[in-house]
């Protein structure tokens, strides 16, 4: 083992790897404060969260029609690179933001969405019907959140569809383990 | 206790995504952040790396062209003449566990999936600025740490090799398991 460069970035050198050590340079910003200390940064971010809420109506329904205009694309010419590429992000982008939207049901079809257009091992073989009614709930759930009734419907409705698309899925993966492995396997992402 | 001083730190927020690019600059400012540069694919978001030099980089995965992992990888490049050592919280819809190993292998420092809360983030913000890890470069590798826990009770093979780690030879589970039979 080796010392290089001391007093800034430290260099060990093993056989077949360095470690290298720097003094933290991000720890001029940690400042000691008393238990006392009443800031609550993450409180100020949720207020201001919440603050911007009057748009995300407006915004979920921006991402859906988008999802939707993609879906159209594909319905004309195909799945093409670009096309199957723009359908599969607009549904990404709606799986990742419809629950901050308020939308999780939404959020919840788009994910099942995204795993057929990630895991089919042929787009074009894919049952139309099974795209069309991923890209429908996702409108519906979105266009008619301010009944009262919707929230139980859209969540079964997710589940449902969820349900149908694994199990094609699972039957058109049967010879693919690797893509069956990926389809199974739980998120392990931290979110929190 | 810690904590923050958030107006001292410079943000680079990199997202295809403009309601989720508001949404990450919202939370920044109230969290106290004054500097927080925007793009919106990672090709401008390298070039704003080299010329506003950020403290740390929050990244998207999926972005049309050059995406988040190739900014990772572009970043993290020893022998470049920028930072190669800022953390990269990658902020992305992708959750599966395939995927956070490939962030990782990527140089990624956090990973933080989508939906975004204000106290994920800040968690993440706070990891990077008070436990930064060592850097590690291999012929395949340059990036954080990916070793989070020092476990001395680990059985197993030791993918490092070469001074004070080599001598951690122990037997794998499967041959402590046959030789106990």
């Amino acid at each position: 083992m080796t010392k290089q460069k001391p007093g800034t970035i430290e260099v060990k050198s093993f056989g077949d790897h360095h470690v290298i050590t720097q003094p933290n340079p991000l720890r001029k910003v940690l400042l000691r404060v008393p238990e006392s200390d009443l800031d609550d940064p993450v409180g100020r971010a949720e207020k201001a969260l919440a603050g911007l809420s009057g748009e995300f109506k407006n915004w979920m329904a921006i991402e859906a029609d988008r999802l939707s205009a993609a879906h159209v694309v594909v319905l004309r010419n195909g799945f093409t690179t670009d096309n199957r590429e723009e359908l599969f992000r607009a549904a990404h982008d709606i799986k990742g933001d419809a629950a901050t939207f308020g939308y999780p049901s939404a959020g919840a079809a788009a994910e099942s969405l995204c795993r057929i257009i990630e895991h089919a091992p042929d787009l074009d073989k894919v049952p139309s019907e099974l795209i069309a009614h991923h890209i429908n709930a996702i409108q519906a759930i979105v266009r008619e959140r301010t009944k009262l009734d919707t929230v139980s419907t859209a969540s079964e409705l997710s589940r449902q569809l969820r349900g149908v698309a694994d199990e094609y899925l699972t039957y058109a993966n049967r010879d693919r383990p690797e893509h069956l492995e990926a389809i199974l396997a739980p998120s392990i992402a931290p979110g929190e | 206790m810690f904590r923050i001083d958030f107006n001292k730190l410079r943000f680079l927020v990199c997202d295809d995504n403009p309601h989720m690019r508001r949404i990450l600059r919202t939370l920044l400012h109230s969290f106290g952040v004054r500097e927080v540069y925007e793009s919106e694919d990672g090709a401008t978001a390298l070039e704003m790396y080299s010329h506003y030099v950020p403290d740390i980089v929050i990244t998207d995965w999926s972005m049309p062209i050059f995406d988040g992992l190739e900014l990772a990888q572009m970043i993290r490049q020893p022998e470049s003449k920028g930072n190669p050592y800022a953390p990269i919280i990658m902020l992305t819809g992708h959750s599966e566990k395939r995927r956070v190993t490939v962030a990782r292998d990527a140089g990624v420092t956090e990973f933080l999936a989508k939906p975004i809360s204000a106290k994920g983030l800040y968690q993440r913000i706070l990891n990077v600025v008070a436990n930064p890890r060592p850097f590690i470069k291999t012929k395949t590798y340059f990036g954080p740490d990916r070793r989070r826990n020092t476990n001395n009770a680990y059985i197993g093979p030791e993918r490092r090799v070469g001074g004070e780690v080599e001598v951690m030879q122990q037997p794998s589970l499967l041959d402590k398991a046959r030789s106990a039979v």
